[in-house]
């Protein structure tokens, strides 16, 4: 596993492309698919039995993780839950319009969230609230976009995460011109360098915005990780559905590396992710990550998966979950105690009940926000539309319109 | 102020002035831009080398370097959309369209990010990019090659959108265009680029966002933008060597419109023509004359008239006379009006 042909070599023996992403007769019987298995070259570190598998290819990259750093990245991961299951829970609630689950892709996210440096920037989907909480950007400034009082509070700039994109794939492109200009700019070459890590779904992964993001960020030697979080699902459609090969074997035809790591293993996203970052930094971008994942609830609150898959499938990937295997790690190596998984959880009630503390009390945006920075330097055309509604509209004030 | 060529008198032009086409100009504001901004890059499809199909962008890769005139790979929505990207960096990407009906695979990228991220993020997202389209027909050119998209830019909250019609203009539009920081949509009379105009680099250009009375006159109002202009300059002549004098007015901003001048001079003359190559359904001549109603009411003594192209796709190119508003349609439309 040391060049970019072995990276992205398709395994031999495994069936032609065609069909090496369909599911054997077993699982089939099993109520299982082929993508429930991340196949033989899935880079895992902590297995679902939280087992600390050496791994001489990859073990450097995260040599200097202590017992308090995994600490860390399990208590990351359970405030990140806490946030998510709230989330669900106020928009059930009827607190917030929509909301967009990620329970089951905390390591995905905190592996990748915690691999970024400070002057790395970060492109999200509309589902990365774990890597949003490595960016450290308050949880209640997620709120606004699903309670419909604002389409993203936070500054980008400043917080060096961009605003959440919806419409599939455009960001990959916008991530593969940031990155593209962090080249221009000579930052880019040693250690202090600056990457970009975009973040897509396999879904996405058929957008031609992918597509033509793979091409720019490779043809430009963009310092740019592609991280795909392979959650199995776009909304009812399966991976097999967006593609024949494996996704990270796409890169090869693109000319960069391509690997599969085990998005629910917190610590081999971690090597893998700061791995890829490290390459861009140092000038030998673009990578490609697909973790390999699970979406354990629906696409978002308005979604029914039971129309689309079977409980079976959930319960196979409960048993990987990606907080369980680090828990069970750090009792049995007695690395955490009763006290620090108590603290963790009431840290995360607390953060909780903050989080709906928040959300209840947010006001209406005033009508005024309707024309709010459409332009950077006025529109008097618009201008003039605003001061015609605000004056109609204030006549309705105090009536019982 | 800088005049345009149109009224112009021949050797009127200062000892600083030079004859430039407009196409020669677009490339010397382009020059000028960049020198004065390092962050001010081009990109597009055959940009460096070949400065382009229409050679706008000619010499600029030498001069500037492969990393401020890129090449890019060939894919609309790679080029806007990495455009955001480094706009977001601090960048001031200046993108080329190759040709009017290669925009929409580019669509998604303007409409959906391009536009709205400064919206989105209440102004901490800054989008100064400028997109140029070479626009319109009447080159003889094979489909896909001879459209005006620009209403549905126009039609866009968070866009903006200009055209200029002469060499003089091209030469402040384009830079006034980068420097705005807005997304500008920047639509270029393609039919019209080997026309030829004195330029006075000297001069003190009107603001980028005005419309300018181009020909004054009290019998009716001819209102165009981008190539048509100088079709309505053309008829403005012929109408008054037969005795009625025609106001032309080049709209020069689409988004925002400036359509004070245009009120003032319907108030006048109470007769209004809108000419535009585009297809009338929904388009910018449906607006404007929407516009005009509501502010002119009691002025009007006929119903705006428009003249465009029709409501087909552009038709192949031996019938494009018949599709582009010229001379005589458009005074076949004035001659409507006033006979109202």
């Amino acid at each position: 596993m040391s060049s970019p042909e072995q990276w992205t070599h398709p395994e031999p023996g495994v069936g032609p492309a065609a069909t090496a992403a369909a599911p054997t007769a077993e699982q089939v019987i099993a109520g299982l698919r082929a993508t429930s298995e991340g196949g033989p070259e899935l880079v895992q570190l902590l297995t679902p039995e939280g087992e600390r598998v050496p791994n001489p290819e990859w073990d450097r990259y995260v040599a200097d993780i202590t017992a308090d750093d995994l600490r860390g990245l399990y208590r990351d991961m359970v405030l990140t839950r806490r946030i998510d299951r709230e989330g669900n829970a106020l928009q059930r609630q009827g607190q917030l319009g929509i909301w967009v689950p990620l329970l089951g892709q905390e390591a995905a996210q905190i592996g990748a969230g915690r691999a970024l440096k400070p002057q790395d920037m970060a492109f999200p989907s509309y589902r990365e609230h774990g890597v949003a909480w490595c960016k450290d950007v308050a949880p209640s400034d997620l709120l606004g976009i699903f309670r419909g009082t604002d389409h993203g509070s936070w500054d980008p700039i400043a917080k060096r995460f961009h605003l959440y994109t919806i419409v599939i794939g455009n960001q990959v492109l916008n991530a593969a011109g940031y990155a593209m200009g962090q080249r221009f700019e000579g930052k880019v070459g040693d250690d202090d360098g600056e990457a970009t890590m975009v973040f897509f779904g396999d879904g996405a992964t058929s957008q031609g915005d992918v597509h033509e993001g793979f091409v720019w960020a490779s043809v430009y030697d963009a310092p740019l990780v592609f991280f795909c979080q392979n959650n199995q699902w776009a909304i009812s459609e399966p991976t097999e559905r967006q593609s024949r090969l494996p996704l990270y074997q796409r890169a090869r035809g693109y000319g960069f590396p391509g690997i599969r790591v085990d998005g629910n293993d917190v610590l081999a996203t971690l090597a893998v992710s700061r791995w890829a970052l490290s390459e861009c930094r140092h000038g030998n971008g673009p990578v490609l990550i697909e973790a390999f994942t699970y979406r354990m609830d629906a696409h978002t609150t308005t979604d029914d998966p039971s129309r689309y898959r079977l409980t079976d499938e959930l319960e196979a990937w409960k048993l990987k979950d990606p907080i369980e295997r680090v828990r069970v790690h750090l009792v049995r190596h007695e690395q955490a105690d009763k006290e620090f998984f108590d603290s963790v959880q009431a840290e995360s009630d607390q953060l909780a009940a903050e989080l709906r503390e928040f959300c209840v009390n947010m006001p209406d945006p005033p009508k005024e926000r309707i024309f709010s920075q459409v332009y950077e330097d006025g529109n008097p055309v618009l201008a003039a539309q605003r001061d015609t509604y605000l004056s109609y509209a204030s006549g309705f004030e105090g009536g019982d319109h | 102020m800088a005049t345009p060529v149109m009224n112009q008198e021949p050797g009127a032009a200062a000892a600083q002035t030079r004859t430039v086409t407009l196409g020669k100009s677009l490339n010397l504001g382009l020059r000028a831009a960049m020198e004065a901004d390092p962050k001010v890059i081009v990109m597009g499809e055959d940009v460096g080398k070949l400065g382009g199909v229409f050679r706008i962008t000619d010499g600029l890769q030498k001069d500037f370097g492969e990393q401020r005139v890129l090449d890019t790979p060939l894919a609309e929505s790679g080029i806007v959309g990495t455009a955001v990207g480094l706009a977001i960096r601090g960048f001031r990407p200046v993108c080329e369209i190759q040709f009017d009906g290669f925009i929409f695979p580019a669509f998604d990228q303007i409409v959906s990010q391009v536009a709205k991220l400064h919206f989105r993020s209440q102004g901490k997202i800054k989008v100064p990019m400028v997109i140029r389209v070479p626009f319109g027909g009447g080159i003889g050119a094979v489909e896909h090659h001879s459209e005006s998209p620009e209403s549905y830019f126009a039609h866009t909250a968070g866009l903006k959108v200009v055209s200029c019609s002469n060499a003089v203009d091209a030469y402040w539009m384009i830079q006034q265009a980068i420097r705005c920081d807005d997304p500008v949509l920047f639509f270029e009379p393609k039919r019209r680029y080997y026309e030829k105009a004195e330029l006075d680099v000297d001069a003190t250009p009107d603001p980028l966002f005005a419309s300018r009375v181009l020909r004054q006159g009290s019998a009716a109002t001819l209102v165009s933008y981008g190539p048509s202009v100088k079709t309505c300059l053309e008829s403005a002549v012929a109408a008054a060597e037969e005795g009625t004098e025609l106001e032309v007015i080049d709209l020069r901003t689409l988004s925002p419109l400036d359509l004070t001048p245009v009120f003032e001079s319907v108030r006048r003359t109470g007769h209004l023509v809108v000419v535009s190559e585009a297809p009338s359904e929904s388009s910018l001549a449906s607006e404007i004359a929407a516009r005009v109603q509501e502010e002119c009411f009691y002025s009007l003594e006929a119903p705006v008239l428009r003249v465009t192209g029709f409501d087909t796709p552009y038709p192949p190119s031996k019938l494009e006379e018949d599709f582009l508003p010229d001379l005589d349609r458009v005074l076949d439309a004035v001659d409507r009006s006033l006979g109202w």
